[in-house]
């Protein structure tokens, strides 16, 4: 008869290598895993209730303050929000330009997360700074590659971190054909250091895990979904973005300051990288279908800890579209469409690099905010996290503690949690 | 500084995480200072943990818990040198706007269980707890910024940031004035310079986003804006964004304009 295995209690106070304050609990007794707790105590900011009053164009320059991480991911979310709601749709040249800022957010965030934040798990270090001094090539290719992203998030944003260009309705300013050139030089090394990036990272060694996940993500018919689309999963979900609230329910929890998320009547779901790269894997690049096929990467891609080699796929195909939209670039006559305001609600949701992120805005016939809420990723990741960390320990509890707790936080970090933007949320309905 | 290679640490509290990847957006310069100085304690980066003291702490982010209120005195306890980074740290960031409003409103706005939640009414910056060594100011700060003064305490000079405002940057980078040529509203003359002039080079006004420049007549601002047809709810909401817990920015939105 096997020994009996000893209750266990597995504790970070303080996750290291995410953005935000967060810890994790885990208790066991007789075999089972009977608490799993991704505490979240980042203080709240309140944004959504601050927004009430302001004025329809402010939503860009104030949400993008929610996360220096993706700034641009809620400044796109906000416009598309607050066009809708003003009856607005901004295509051509304009769409296009947005998508190229967009595609500088992936490349600087998935560069960041993939060597700064996750390698160092798979190589045993406690830092990139110390991984490097093993591994510096691989370190100065993804700060190089980060930094590209940041160049193309400087040019059309004016910086990379809330950038200023972003406006509802378009740009205050687009750039000429002739500014975009040297962008276009550097994206190409980018490619090149992103396509090395699906190698090396596909080496790493792979912890099993396989859950059966729903995931949830942008779907589109005519391209990889950053700002377009409508929203599906693999289990049959397929609803516009403005449907979001009638299928997903989000409750509050006492060791978090994020709501927890979930699809009614189904529960958890998974949205980010892995949910994109299953249920849009055609849309893909040539280049970046044929590097996934060459590392083995299919869909459905389950196991979470192939999500960093999942991510070098997405920086291959960001360089590839960032290349491809400044090809077929023609500077715009203007850099906005009008847009007057109008009572109503509308909807926004784009793919931020850890997955879809919601708003929502009211407004009145004045252009001023009456309500406004806020769904980023990883609020409503946190209970396919701790759903995850539960069969990954259940199936682990032999391991020494030490081990095993290292190895949660790793399985925490598959979804590059930022928690920063997490708490931020609104449950309430008004009337 | 301190014999050897200076111990740095970097600290959170209420903020977006945006000042301390500044520092991680050194995609050029990482490396060297992983080189001049030792990292002690900087969670975004590593989960290495060396004890203090610290001859150097980097605090990015506004106290908003009682707990937070807790861990400022031990930050600046453990610290050589405190230098607060970025908006929130420096003037209580957006968060701040709570300063104007009834905290208890705005967690039943967020909460459906607000007596979870642990949260202070106001949001206040590092410098309202404790003495600060140097603000660097911006939402976010500059990267230039940023290294320039990690650069002069590690040598022990004054770091060297200038406090006059976006209008002589503007000059500088030859851009028209958008509030002359345009009648584009602009806080460009009331603001710090530091970001390099951004958004006059982009066409739209200056938001204020690097707090009040030194010696500022915001009154005066307001009175020309006003002539130009901003409304007196434009201008309080203009001045009431990431720095609206700065001084001159707030007496400014709370001013009875008569």
């Amino acid at each position: 008869m096997p020994a009996k295995t000893p209750n266990r209690t597995l504790r970070i106070p303080a996750l290291a290598r995410v953005e935000g304050e967060g810890g994790m609990f885990i208790r066991t007794r007789d075999g089972r895993v009977t608490d799993v707790e991704l505490r979240i105590f980042e203080p709240p900011r309140f944004f959504e209730a601050f927004l009430r009053g302001r004025r329809y164009t402010e939503p860009p320059d104030i949400t993008a303050r929610i996360c220096g991480i993706c700034p641009v991911a809620y400044q796109m979310s906000a416009c598309l929000a607050i066009e809708s709601a003003c009856g607005v749709t901004v295509d051509g040249p304009l769409h296009d330009l947005r998508r190229l800022l967009y595609c500088g957010e992936w490349i600087e965030s998935h560069a960041l997360h993939v060597y700064l934040l996750h390698a160092p798990d798979f190589l045993g270090y406690q830092s990139a700074i110390e991984m490097a001094r093993d591994h510096r090539p691989d370190v100065e290719r993804g700060l190089q590659l980060k930094k590209v992203g940041n160049d193309i998030l400087g040019l059309l944003g004016g910086r990379a971190i809330h950038p200023v260009n972003v406006r509802v309705g378009g740009f205050y300013r687009v750039p000429a054909r002739a500014e975009l050139e040297p962008l276009a030089e550097r994206l190409r090394w980018a490619r090149d250091a992103a396509v090395a990036t699906v190698r090396w990272v596909a080496g790493f060694d792979f912890p099993d895990l396989e859950p059966d996940y729903e995931f949830v993500a942008l779907r589109s018919d005519d391209c990889y979904p950053i700002l377009e689309g409508r929203l599906g999963s693999n289990l049959g979900l397929d609803i516009a973005v403005d449907e979001f609230e009638e299928h997903v329910v989000e409750e509050q929890v006492p060791h978090s300051t994020a709501l927890h998320a979930r699809l009614r009547d189904r529960g958890p779901y998974l949205t980010g990288p892995l949910a994109r790269f299953n249920l849009n894997f055609a849309q893909l690049s040539p280049l970046a279908l044929e590097l996934s096929r060459e590392v083995g990467l299919e869909p459905p891609v389950r196991n979470p800890f192939r999500s960093i080699v999942v991510r070098a796929v997405e920086l291959v195909y960001a360089c590839d579209e960032a290349l491809r939209l400044i090809a077929e670039y023609e500077m715009p006559a203007r850099a906005s469409v009008a847009v007057t305001p109008r009572a109503g609600t509308g909807c926004g949701c784009t793919e931020a690099p850890r997955g879809i992120l919601y708003h929502r805005y009211r407004l009145d016939e004045n252009g001023t905010i009456t309500h406004a809420r806020i769904v980023p990723p990883t609020s409503q990741n946190q209970a396919t996290i701790e759903a995850d960390l539960r069969a990954f320990v259940e199936a682990r509890l032999d391991l020494p503690a030490a081990l095993l707790t290292r190895q949660c936080e790793q399985a925490i970090r598959n979804y590059d949690p930022c928690i920063s933007c997490a708490t931020h949320f609104l449950t309430l309905e008004q009337a | 500084m301190a014999r050897g290679r200076a111990k740095l640490a970097v600290w959170k509290f209420a903020s977006c995480d945006g000042c301390q990847l500044t520092l991680l957006d050194c995609e050029d310069e990482l490396l060297a200072i992983a080189g001049a100085v030792d990292i002690a304690s900087f969670p975004e980066a590593s989960r290495a943990h060396v004890a203090g003291p610290y001859d150097l702490s980097l605090v990015e982010g506004s106290v908003t818990t009682p707990e937070d209120v807790e861990r400022v005195q031990a930050v600046r306890k453990a610290s050589r040198y405190l230098v607060t980074i970025g908006a929130c740290a420096s003037a209580g960031g957006i968060q701040a706007l709570r300063n104007f409003a009834s905290v208890q409103e705005f967690l039943a706005v967020v909460y459906a269980r607000p007596d979870y939640i642990s949260t202070l009414e106001r949001s206040t910056p590092i410098a309202a707890h404790v003495p600060v060594d140097f603000e660097l100011r911006g939402c976010p700060i500059d990267k230039g910024q940023l290294v320039e003064v990690l650069s002069a305490f590690l040598i022990g000079r004054r770091p060297n940031i200038p406090t006059y405002s976006v209008c002589f940057e503007c000059k500088r980078r030859q851009n028209v004035c958008v509030m002359v040529a345009a009648g584009t509203p602009c806080l460009g003359p009331v603001t710090q310079a530091g970001c390099g002039a951004l958004c006059p080079s982009y066409c739209r006004g200056c938001y204020g986003c690097f707090g009040p420049a030194d010696t500022t007549n915001a009154p005066a601002l307001s009175g020309w804006l006003q002539g130009t047809g901003v409304s007196r709810p434009d201008l309080v909401r203009a001045f009431r964004t990431f720095n609206a817990g700065a001084d001159a920015f707030r007496e400014e939105s709370e001013r009875d304009a008569g």
